[in-house]
């Protein structure tokens, strides 16, 4: 519903805009530009997106996702106190992990989502601090090769489009830095 | 350091395509199933993409965009962030394809290589479509009391976009 909101309101607001600055006509192209634009991006695009996603399936089927979310464990037994104890449960947030580390979104999503079912058996209605810490390491982006977005610069004619790869790496880190220490010390204030 | 970085993509295939071979998967029916996949993703996020590029190009026409980065440019600017990257920041955690999308327009528009179009590169590759992720995983095990998920979530997409300018400030 939300993006029907933010859509709705940014079309309305570019007519009443346009026709309040005079510029009708601009907005009308714009429209048919738009729309152009995007086939042409997603055409783009589509050749390293599909590169990408064969070249994960590869990582996935070889056990490199399964040997990285093994290096994960000791980080993530301090992340996860409450279920440090429960390998099922420690298992799935590892596989959770790597996945979204090498980039497969499509993986990650369902191994997170077991190990959100299996940290709550109880089926409470109320988030555990687990399952929070678990929410927002999911919803900050640790992919070590954003490979949709280094698509997006080769398609605008950029020569090296991972060139940004230090700078990805130091703004995701300072991202689940802070989305971890933020959870940590809401955990404290904020009683259920 | 800079010919690793545009030899990453040909050395981490190759690397894979051998550790997947020593481990004996087969290799090439892996590349094409996932590639497949690619193009399944892909097709998700095509009219989504239409539906948004299309506003963004209408609100870019009719000034809209222009005013409301003007206004804001002070409070962006104190934070070290051009004021053009606003819409951005605002659709990145609502919408995976409607960032894409506008994020893509900057992209195209400024340049891959100007400071703000890596910055906008920068924030899409460090932040996630939060909203999307919390309502995915609490829907799924049915909890209604998110507690503090969200804020804390919101804290590391604002650090993220924050860090965003200054790492390519810094790096670049």
């Amino acid at each position: 519903m939300a993006m029907t909101v933010i859509w709705t309101g940014m079309v309305v607001i570019s007519v009443l805009f346009g026709l309040s600055c005079g510029r009708g006509p601009e907005v009308a192209a714009a429209a048919m530009e738009g729309t152009s634009a995007a086939v042409e991006l997603c055409l783009s695009i589509a050749g390293m997106m599909c590169l990408w996603s064969g070249v994960m399936e590869i990582m996935r089927q070889s056990g490199l996702a399964a040997g990285l979310s093994r290096l994960l464990g000791p980080v993530l037994r301090r992340l996860f106190p409450q279920v440090a104890a429960d390998h099922d449960v420690m298992d799935s947030i590892s596989a959770n992990v790597s996945a979204n580390l090498l980039g497969l979104g499509n993986a990650a999503t369902p191994l997170g989502l077991e190990a959100a079912r299996r940290m709550s058996p109880d089926r409470s209605d109320t988030a555990s601090d687990a399952l929070c810490m678990l929410v927002v390491c999911n919803t900050a982006s640790i992919q070590l090769i954003p490979t949709t977005v280094a698509s997006v610069r080769a398609a605008a004619g950029c020569a090296a489009p991972f060139d940004i790869l230090p700078a990805v790496w130091l703004a995701s880190g300072v991202s689940i830095a802070v989305g971890v220490a933020a959870c940590k010390l809401m955990a404290r204030l904020w009683r259920s | 350091m800079e010919l690793l970085f545009t030899m990453i993509v040909p050395l981490t295939i190759a690397a894979v395509a051998l550790y997947g071979a020593g481990r004996r998967v087969d290799v090439y029916a892996a590349l094409v199933r996932g590639a497949a996949s690619g193009l399944e993703t892909l097709a998700r996020i095509v009219p989504a993409l239409i539906g948004l590029l299309a506003a963004v190009y209408m609100l870019r026409a009719s000034g809209a965009l222009e005013w409301a980065a003007q206004a804001l440019a002070p409070l962006m600017e104190s934070l070290g962030l051009p004021p053009e990257l606003l819409p951005l920041m605002l659709v990145r955690p609502v919408s995976g394809s409607a960032a894409l999308g506008v994020g893509s327009e900057l992209i195209a528009r400024f340049g891959p290589d100007s400071t703000l179009g890596r910055t906008a590169a920068v924030m899409l590759g460090s932040t996630e479509t939060t909203f999307y992720t919390v309502a995915v995983y609490f829907s799924a095990v049915g909890v209604t009391r998110s507690r503090y998920a969200i804020p804390a979530a919101l804290c590391a997409d604002l650090a993220g976009f924050l860090a965003s300018a200054w790492a390519v400030r810094l790096l670049f």
